[in-house]
């Protein structure tokens, strides 16, 4: 084993970890958004069409796809190219970061809707004879109830897109994995660094379970009665 | 924009004939990594239900490994690592090199061995779903272990399992686009040829984009009539 060899991979790969964790932030919130949208979207009966359509395409086809899609794609398009939106699609950072928030969409939106449908209607009725507005009745009860119910799938979708940030790699962004894999390229030691590449991923999604359980339990006070 | 719906004929001008073939491969790799990872699953399942300490310890810390670490690197450390692992014994038993790796071998166990860590959490609800009774009249009836997991626990569980059996069977079919990094000609790697030699990415992903959804689509028809069999005569519970 040559330690002097690892030292120097691990510290050249944590420098890709601000961005892994920059995409894996940036893409949580904008899809966690995105998904509450969708969820207003399914109010009325065109609207819940146009969503299961967002949902079966972005869960029915690879990420990969999407983002090749959007990187190459998109570009290809003069139309695209014309417009205003061109210096953010020119950019991989962007178009790896749209692709991730739209595939993130998708996912979150289905759990929330599983959230959703645990709300009760009897709270729901309760905040309307308290005479809760529709904005106060979504912000202090529909959501919290629901962001509760949906927190354990949530947890899975966390851990997903910390690890989908790496496919991001394909498009030359310079995150973990693509470090790792500018290293293989140029030592051919593709054990060693890989392998300190997936102890650095692991200990972040362990960590980021560790926390979401913590959250859970303190989310859930009535729980802790049952000691 | 027009388009040359001449490009997806499936003569020699067209790409419809090898995009074909690139779906085939990648039906075929998602099925023998699903497969895989349905018995590296059952294995996993069965050493963390019935087995010693330590065997709980070892599946616990398989499956956090595999669902904590990134599917392209996985990949990755398969493709490439297992490149250096064969390069080793091959200077080991003088083997002459050039030394590779089968593109298809690599990809299917790789992610057989994600799949496998998901599927045996599948596995473990739908086992602890059996009514515990059905498990002890087996045992006073004397059937033997085989023919107990053969006649009552593998009916039984499928029940419960199938809906979670699906869901991966979906990723595994896009985890297979992956496996494009390590050059095996499936539907993600022939349609970045495509669109490479026409310049014509925006189409050629499109199509990419159907083609997986003709594929998850078709297969989720086939998971609902699958469940539809094995809950044929079981009551439901109403909501």
């Amino acid at each position: 084993m040559d330690f002097s060899f690892l030292q120097h991979t691990l510290v050249a790969l944590l420098r890709g970890l601000p961005l892994t964790l920059n995409l894996a932030v940036l893409s949580l919130v904008g899809g966690g958004v995105l998904a509450l949208l969708l969820n207003l979207l399914r109010q009325n009966r065109a609207g819940s069409y146009l969503a299961r359509f967002y949902v079966w395409l972005f869960r029915g086809t690879p990420l990969l796809i999407q983002i090749f899609m959007i990187y190459y794609g998109l570009g290809s398009l003069p139309a695209v190219r014309e417009s205003i939106f061109w210096p953010l699609l020119r950019d991989p950072y962007w178009c790896g970061l749209i692709a991730l928030i739209l595939n993130d969409a998708a996912y979150t939106s289905e759990i929330l809707r599983g959230g959703l449908n645990a709300v009760s209607v009897q709270s729901l009725e309760a905040a309307k004879v308290c005479g809760m507005s529709r904005f106060t009745t979504l912000r202090r009860i529909t959501l919290p109830i629901a962001i509760r119910q949906a927190l354990p799938a949530y947890s899975n979708e966390i851990i997903s897109m910390i690890k989908s940030t790496s496919l991001v790699s394909t498009i030359s962004l310079m995150e973990m994995t693509g470090i790792a894999d500018s290293i293989v390229s140029e030592t051919f030691r593709a054990l060693e660094v890989f392998l300190s590449a997936a102890i650095i991923y692991l200990l972040l999604t362990v960590l980021v379970s560790k926390g979401v359980a913590l959250l859970e339990r303190r989310l859930s006070p009535y729980y802790a009665g049952a000691r | 924009m027009t388009i040359d719906w001449q490009l997806l004929g499936f003569g020699d001008e067209g790409w419809g004939g090898v995009l074909l073939n690139a779906a085939t491969v990648t039906v075929t790799v998602s099925l023998c990594a699903w497969l895989l990872g349905a018995i590296l699953g059952s294995l996993l399942c069965w050493m963390q239900i019935g087995g010693s300490r330590w065997q709980q310890k070892l599946a616990g810390g398989y499956i956090t490994l595999f669902r904590g670490v990134p599917e392209l690197l996985v990949i990755y450390l398969f493709y490439f690592g297992g490149r250096q692992v064969v390069a080793f014994f091959g200077e080991i038993l003088d083997i002459p090199g050039p030394y590779d790796v089968n593109g298809f071998v690599a990809g299917a166990i790789a992610i057989g061995l994600i799949s496998g860590a998901y599927q045996s959490g599948v596995f473990r609800g739908a086992y602890y779903a059996i009514p515990k009774g059905t498990l002890e009249a087996a045992t006073v009836t004397g059937m033997g272990r085989l023919m107990m997991f053969r006649r009552m626990i593998v009916p039984q569980a499928l029940k419960t399992a199938l809906p979670g059996m699906g869901n991966q069977w979906q990723s595994v079919i896009k985890e297979s686009a992956l496996v494009s990094v390590t050059g095996l000609v499936e539907t993600m790697n022939q349609i970045s040829t495509a669109s490479n030699s026409t310049q014509m990415p925006f189409f050629f992903y499109s199509v990419g984009a159907v083609i997986y959804l003709i594929i998850t689509t078709c297969s989720d028809f086939v998971f609902r009539y699958v469940e539809k069999v094995a809950m044929r005569g079981q009551q439901r519970a109403r909501l």
